[in-house]
């Protein structure tokens, strides 16, 4: 069941659009924030709110990267791999990363503290190598910085 | 040197409140435009600005604007989107106005708006931008409480609302009718035309779709004019533009420079040259899906004409350096992997063709290269071309392709020869 | 027309029309995938690429996707150019990057699109060395296997079962090369018309698992064309044989009728004719009582002719499941006085009404193809969605209709299949709905009401009286919202171009038809184009009406009861399934002798004195006369190895036995056609049906087995491996051979389609005028009722009264179930899995007043009759009306509509 703060929270977003189902990533996004990830039942209790059909409704989800359809830590950690964040050494950031973890891209870890994935140009350019955690930036990284950073989220 | 663009802007510091902004003299423009009560002249005005799109196309905005039904064909409501999806690898201009000035993109937006009688708007912006999405929306909050936005905005009669609306996902969301789809709760597919949004845009309603950048362009035309907009450039394109750098040089960074700056100028004066110990072999001049332009060609003027004249795009005016101790094919590798795994996998040559690229550069990067490889690649170069494919993202992924093989055709060949990766 | 140049050579084509349909039109080969007809273009594949040129003078021009881009005057393009040519094979080439290469264990090879594509483009050579891609495949239910490996993401799936048929339950999930098409979760597909997934899927992800369990490669089916036997729309089909079982059903193009599309009924009800309960020689009972032995034709003959002697007072019942030919010659057999339609009386003057208002007409009765044309409809009181599945899903496309129109104001052609759609999918058509409960269409419907048969009636009286007030009869004691809602579907049918009133047979009430005919001629008097459409119950339900029965099952019961009649003869007709059992056995009782003619064992044949076993409809030729007065032929496919033969030639060999004139007359099909025009001028028509048995094509008849067709000396190799004559055809122009012209034959005689270098269900383009269009020559059947325009202008002035209801007493209404209500398919395996078990529709309100819940076992009374049901809860069903669903196996039979008592049955706890 949708809760209460979830409902109050989709309807201030929905009232934006035409059609109730335009809102329906916005509504992911607030079931996401609040339960963590998508589950089948979470995806259920939408589509029947939003009046759409629940593979109407994962087509859509299961479109989009940042959607998340299976569980995924209390942290995500979104390496940028393209190609300024590349051309200055993320491939040696994301072995430092695997090593430290002990989890490969797409994992996460036992403790369920963090979910590693790879993402696209993170517009930190000028700051590369770069990663976010939850909604922080992290550029200019080094192998030290990444201790510290990782430190910071439990 | 003037900084229409940027002067407001403090890089590591708060952006101006709505206080500051109004102090330095925001919203000047806005009313402005709202007492001269024309938008037919304002839309004219940015004409005669030549003011072209900063999203990546150059399309003249002016002209973009006057395809909206207006008059006696009028259909409302009419939606302005701001694109604010900025994903091309390589880039990350839009994210400094975002975070430095969000009064500046509101202002535009209200202008914009005003300009093509536009009932709504929406700033469709990544989601990996949350502190420009925190800052956006605050602005807007802002914008509001002044009564800059909303019903009857300074008793112009004109109204307009401006929501924020922050994107799952996936490169494709920037094509501007994958984004119409994105934000009608869709798969962000991108869509045929005819229609063409002006006509038949989100929900069917006409519907304008501008840059970030773009529309912060748009309070000074306002205010100062199009000759004076014009008079700031060293090119037939209007304004300055924001030019960025990144790779192996001294100082990344984002510029605002009179639009035509050359590259040799940028990355020398701005960029402060390589890093010691690196040399320049190549530049890609506006993000990941333009032609390598070699280290030659530094006098090439950053204008839309004079970089289409050397063989490449301006994009997004962000450029990417490629060093001497970079491996070229590991490069167009690493951006062949972002076209592919961004595809929206709608149209046959993009969903099928790009992931071949890939695991043909693969197997050339790691040794397994054959002779036949090379013309595959060669081969897919021409066929993922503009009008092949469903939209630009694949003619875009095959720029960098083709101008690579090219320039570094022996690079290539000695992988293939050698069966490994000269630089590993 | 305008004309444009294809390589350097002018072609007229339809203005504004696609260049690929242009292309295809003219006979000229350009391949695709994800544009489809019925569905649009959307620029996926890129499979169509043309090349244009500015003009003459151009010669480097611009590749640009053929399906996307309208043809106008002057357009040159060219599809030979040697740069769009290497295109179009490395679009194959990327396709196959991951198709898994499996033909020889596919069920789509011989007939697949994605070969036929791959040999034109001419890709051959792979050079992909790379692993592929693979995907887990989904269970879906009876009808379709699932191998996404084969799929090559043209979307026309999703267009088709998501877009097009509106289910919600099939989708494309993730993106770039990871999409894939089929459900959220392994599961039956839940769409009525899931099936039309085979024809729809260029390659073999979805095929047909019915044909899977005894799979044959199309090559090597015997096919012939054919009409659906399971309800009344009569869409044509495609059955294919092999070894003497059916082996699958297709669908058969007719533009007026069925257009691409089939329902899973028609589809997949065809294995009732391979079944074992099939009837395979005479059957003789020598006392009652006894048991039914074997005998000889020449036996059963000799004992027909005792049992029908001169002596006997004989009647015949015949089936509006039969042919025409032989409910005919039946009526010939006992004279026109003593044949009797096999239904109940009400039911047959409720056709008997519909027959007359079709024929004496307020309106004329479109074509099903051109219901989806209605600028509005009105349903009243028939679920369309059960009782004729193809018509609910064209109305379903009534949105799009309107999103075209809106879309054409801008320029944007009703091709162009995405910017309609986006709009289509939030639109309701003009389409208004007053049935007893809820229907599947009711989600398109701009308005939908339910009421009481009686209530439903009123409401369409009172529509025509708000049309016509001056002349229609006025409605009494309408409630203020009953006389809105009257005023609100008159208002949007008066201003409507040609406007549709969709009713039936299904809820049994003469009221509801005489309403709908009043409406009609009320929309006629006010200038308006109106049209009437019936959903009637069964393939020849409107040919038995034409024909003209003396009376239903009670009159002949009581003419047996009376003495004037001692004997029966019944034909391809369950009475047990018509009326209540205990009826039935009488009307038996009161017989000397029931002789019955039958495919199947059901309780009548287990009844009589002798059983003639009939040919199904796959083994027989003959005319059905479809809901739209549309007289079809359908054509044998499979010769069976018994003593099997048509109903009607079973009465021409007794009447001939019995020393009958006029039976000696009857050779073959058409002389019963020529027989019938004769006797009656309705039937004029029918000796333009088809050409006849002397039909030739280049002096040979028209092979029924592809020049492909295998293993012709070997299958008989057990008997002799000398190849054999083809087996005897007397009745069509079709023959069970290979060997024969391979021209196109006239429309209704196309037994496949097949072109050279299209062996899939595409090539059907090579058979029509244009894409789209009507077949080449004209489509099948005649319609042999076109009412005189205006003739009826008197109006049915009955209104029914709001009865109000005794205490305790409840409406009983039928309800009908596209799985189930059918007698035939229901015995297909797949079918049955589907088909509900009989139970009571309730009110939520009524059911717990009643101390009822889901589940619960109700005990349902009608005039004596009772039977215990479980109960099923209908939120939409009105108060006090309770649903039976119509002809479940295992229910009893009550004659609805009905007023009756529904309880809690009382159980020990
Ligand atoms: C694959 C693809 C991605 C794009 N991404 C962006 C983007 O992130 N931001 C943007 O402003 N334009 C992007 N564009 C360009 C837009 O489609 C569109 O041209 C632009 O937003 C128009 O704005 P402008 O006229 O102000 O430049 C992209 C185009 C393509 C083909
Ligand atoms: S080129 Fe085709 S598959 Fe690629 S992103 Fe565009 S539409 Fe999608
Ligand atoms: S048929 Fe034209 S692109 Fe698919």
């Amino acid at each position: 069941m949708l809760t209460r703060e979830e409902l109050a929270e989709m309807d201030v977003e929905l009232a934006h659009y035409e059609q109730k189902r335009g809102g329906c990533i916005e509504a992911l996004k607030v079931l996401q924030r609040r339960r963590g990830w998508i589950s089948d039942q979470s995806l259920a209790e939408l589509a029947d709110f939003l009046e759409m059909s629940v593979d109407d409704l994962d087509s859509v989800a299961t479109f989009y990267n940042l959607i998340f359809r299976k569980p995924v830590g209390r942290h995500v950690i979104l390496v940028c791999d393209s190609v300024s964040c590349w051309a200055t050494g993320c491939e040696q950031i994301l072995d430092y990363l695997a090593e430290t973890l002990g989890i490969t891209l797409g994992q996460t870890t036992a403790d369920r503290r963090f979910t590693l994935l790879p993402n696209a140009c993170l517009g930190a350019c000028d700051h590369a190598p770069a990663l976010m955690i939850d909604a922080d930036l992290h550029g200019d990284l080094r192998r030290q910085k990444i201790d510290e950073i990782l430190a910071r989220y439990e | 040197m003037e900084r229409p663009l940027t002067e407001n802007i403090r890089p590591g510091q708060f952006p101006p409140g709505i206080v500051d902004y109004e102090r330095a003299g925001g919203y000047r423009a806005l009313r402005k435009v709202l007492a001269d009560a024309d938008p037919g002249g304002l839309i004219k005005t940015v004409t005669d600005s030549h003011l072209r799109g900063r999203g990546g196309a150059g399309f003249p905005t002016g002209r973009k604007w006057s395809f909206v039904p207006r008059g006696e064909q009028a259909v409302h409501p009419v939606y302005l989107i701001i694109n604010a999806d900025e994903m091309e690898p390589g880039t990350f201009k839009d994210r400094l106005l975002l975070e430095g000035n969000p009064h500046q993109l509101i202002e535009g937006i209200i202008i914009a708006g005003y300009a093509i009688e536009a009932d709504t708007a929406f700033i469709f912006l990544r989601r990996e931008y949350t502190l420009a999405e925190h800052r956006c929306a605050r602005a807007i909050a802002e914008a509001c409480e002044r009564g800059y936005l909303g019903r009857d905005i300074l008793g112009s009669g004109f109204s307009l609302d401006v929501y924020l609306h922050s994107s799952a996902g996936r490169y494709i969301c920037g094509e501007e009718t994958a984004l119409l789809n994105a934000l009608e709760g869709r798969r962000a597919i991108p869509r045929a035309k005819p229609p063409f949004p002006p006509v038949t845009g989100l929900w069917g309603k006409p519907t304008i779709v501008n840059n970030v950048e773009t529309i912060c362009n748009v309070p000074q035309i306002a205010e100062h004019g199009a000759d004076r907009f014009r008079a700031l450039s060293n090119s037939v394109d209007g304004g300055t533009k924001l030019y960025g750098v990144s790779g192996r040089v001294k100082k990344p960074g984002l510029w605002e420079l009179p639009m035509g700056a050359s590259i040799r100028e940028i990355l020398e004066e701005h960029a402060g040259g390589m890093k010691d110990g690196w040399a320049l072999r190549a530049i890609m001049p506006g993000g990941a899906s333009t032609e390598f332009l070699p280290a030659d060609r530094l006098d090439v003027k950053m204008d839309f004409d004079s970089v289409e004249a050397a063989g490449s795009r301006l994009g997004t005016g962000t450029m990417i350096v490629l060093d001497d101790r970079t491996c070229p094919v590991g490069m167009i590798l690493n951006l062949m992997r972002f076209f592919a795994r961004e595809s929206c996998g709608w149209c046959t040559p993009c969903r099928e063709g790009l992931p071949w690229l890939v695991r043909t550069l693969e197997a050339i990067e790691n040794g397994e290269g054959q002779a036949a490889d090379m013309e595959i690649l060669h081969r897919h170069t021409g066929l993922l071309g503009p009008g092949h494919t469903f939209c630009a993202l694949a003619p875009g992924a095959v720029e960098p392709l083709q101008s690579g093989l090219a320039l570094f055709e022996e690079d290539f060949l000695r992988h293939i020869r050698q069966k490994s990766c000269p630089w590993k | 027309m305008v004309t444009i140049h294809i390589d350097g050579l002018p072609y007229e084509v339809e203005e504004g029309q696609n260049l690929l349909q242009a292309c295809l039109s003219r006979g000229l080969n350009l391949p695709y995938f994800c544009w489809h007809p019925a569905l649009g273009s959307v620029g996926a594949c890129r499979q169509c690429a043309v090349k244009r040129f500015k003009s003459e003078k151009d010669e480097r021009g611009e590749i640009i996707m053929a399906c996307m881009t309208p043809a106008e005057a002057g357009v040159r393009i060219s599809i030979d150019d040697p740069e769009v040519a290497a295109f179009r094979k490395s679009v194959i080439e990327w396709l196959m990057l991951n198709h898994p290469h499996d033909c020889p264990v596919c069920d789509e090879g011989g007939e697949c699109h994605l070969q036929d594509m791959t040999v034109m483009t001419g890709h051959a050579y792979r050079e992909n060395r790379f692993k592929k891609r693979t995907y887990p495949n989904q269970y879906l239910g009876a009808f379709l296997n699932h191998e996404m490996n084969r799929c090559i993401q043209c979307y026309r799936c999703v267009r088709y079962y998501h877009d097009y048929a509106g289910a919600g339950d099939l989708n494309v999930f993730a993106s770039r090369d990871h999409v894939y098409f089929g459900r959220g979760r392994a599961g039956r597909l839940e769409s009525g018309f899931s099936g039309n997934l085979v024809e729809i899927c260029p390659t073999g992800v979805f095929t047909d698992k019915t044909l899977g369990r005894h799979y044959t490669r199309k090559w090597d089916l015997q096919t012939a064309p054919s009409v659906c036997v399971h309800c009344a729309l009569g869409c044509n089909t495609i059955p294919g044989s092999r070894y003497g079982e059916l082996r699958r059903v297709r669908n058969r193009y007719n533009h007026e009728v069925n257009g691409y599309f089939l329902c899973d009924r028609g589809r997949y009800g065809y294995e009732f004719v391979n079944c074992d309960r099939r009837i395979r020689a005479p059957l003789v009972r020598t006392s009652r009582g006894v048991e039914q032995v074997l005998v000889s034709t020449e036996d059963a003959l000799k004992s027909a002719a005792a049992m029908l002697s001169e002596r006997r007072k004989v009647i015949g019942i015949g089936s509006p499941r039969a042919s025409l030919e032989s409910n005919f010659a039946l009526l010939r057999l006992v004279g026109p006085k003593n044949f009797h339609a096999g239904i109940s009386d009400k039911e047959l003057e409720v056709l008997n009404l519909i027959r007359d208002v079709l024929c004496l007409g307020a309106a004329r009765t479109p074509t099903l193809s051109e219901t989806a044309e209605a600028g509005a409809v009105f349903v009243l009181g028939e679920d369309v969605s059960n009782s004729a599945p193809l018509l609910a899903l064209n109305l379903r496309q009534l949105p799009r209709r309107k999103a075209e129109i809106a879309m054409a104001k801008v320029k944007i052609p009703p091709w162009n299949d995405a910017p309609i759609q986006r709009i289509a999918e939030f639109e309701k058509g003009s389409l208004y709905i007053a049935s007893p409960c809820a229907t599947g269409l009711d989600e398109v419907a701009s308005k939908s009401f339910h009421g009481d048969i009686s209530e439903l009636a009123r409401l369409g009286f009172a529509v025509a009286s708000v049309l016509d007030p001056a002349n229609a009869p006025g409605v009494e004691g309408l409630t203020e919202k009953e006389k809105i809602r009257a005023g609100e579907i008159a208002s949007a049918l008066g201003g409507a171009a040609r406007p549709l009133i969709v009713s039936g047979a299904g809820c049994a009430s003469l009221a509801l038809i005489e309403a709908a005919a009043n409406i009609c001629t009320a929309l006629g008097k006010i200038g308006g184009q109106p049209q009437i459409f019936f959903a009637l119950p069964e393939a020849n339900s409107l040919g038995l009406a034409l024909l003209g029965a003396a009376g239903g099952l009670e009159t002949a019961c009581s003419a047996l009861r009376s003495g004037r009649a001692d004997t029966v003869v019944v034909i391809e007709n369950d009475l047990f399934r018509r009326c209540a059992e205990e009826k039935a056995i009488a009307l038996f009782d009161s017989a000397k002798y029931l002789v019955a003619i039958d495919h199947l064992i059901n309780p009548t044949t287990s009844k009589a004195d002798l059983v003639l076993p009939a040919a199904a409809f796959a083994e027989a030729s003959g005319t059905l006369v479809n809901n739209e007065g549309r007289a079809q032929r359908f054509y044998r496919v499979l010769v069976p190895e018994f003593e099997v033969k048509e109903s009607w030639r079973w009465i021409r060999d007794i009447m001939r036995f019995l020393g009958r004139s006029e039976a000696e007359k009857w050779h073959r099909l058409d002389d019963l056609s020529v027989a019938m025009a004769a006797l009656n001028p309705l039937f004029a028509g029918l000796v333009s049906v088809a050409p006849d048995a002397d039909f030739r094509l280049a002096g040979g008849k028209i092979p029924r087995q592809a020049p492909r067709y295998s293993g012709r000396t070997a299958m008989r190799a057990h008997i002799d491996v000398f190849e054999q004559p083809p087996p005897d055809d007397p009745d069509t122009p079709l023959t069970f051979s290979m060997e024969g012209d391979p021209r196109q034959p006239p429309p209704s005689l196309i037994p496949r389609y097949w072109a050279p270098g299209w062996n899939s269900v595409q090539a059907l383009n090579k058979f029509q005028q244009e894409i789209g269009g009507p077949l080449r020559g004209k489509d099948p059947g005649v319609r042999l009722i076109e009412p005189i325009p205006q003739a009826r202008t008197e109006y049915f002035r009955d209104v029914p009264a709001s009865a109000p209801k005794a205490e305790g007493e409840m409406s009983l209404i039928p309800l009908h179930h596209i799985f189930g209500s059918e007698e035939l398919s229901a015995l297909s395996p797949g079918v049955a899995e589907l088909c509900p078990q009989p139970y009571v529709a309730l009110n939520p309100e009524d059911a717990s007043f009643l101390g009822l819940f889901e589940g619960a076992l109700a005990k349902v009374g009608v005039e004596g009759l009772t039977c215990c049901l479980s109960v099923r809860i209908v939120p939409s069903l009105p108060r006090a009306v309770a649903g039976l669903p119509v002809g479940l196996r295992g229910a009893p039979v009550f004659e609805l509509p009905a007023s009756g008592t529904v309880v809690r049955e009382a159980t020990d706890e």
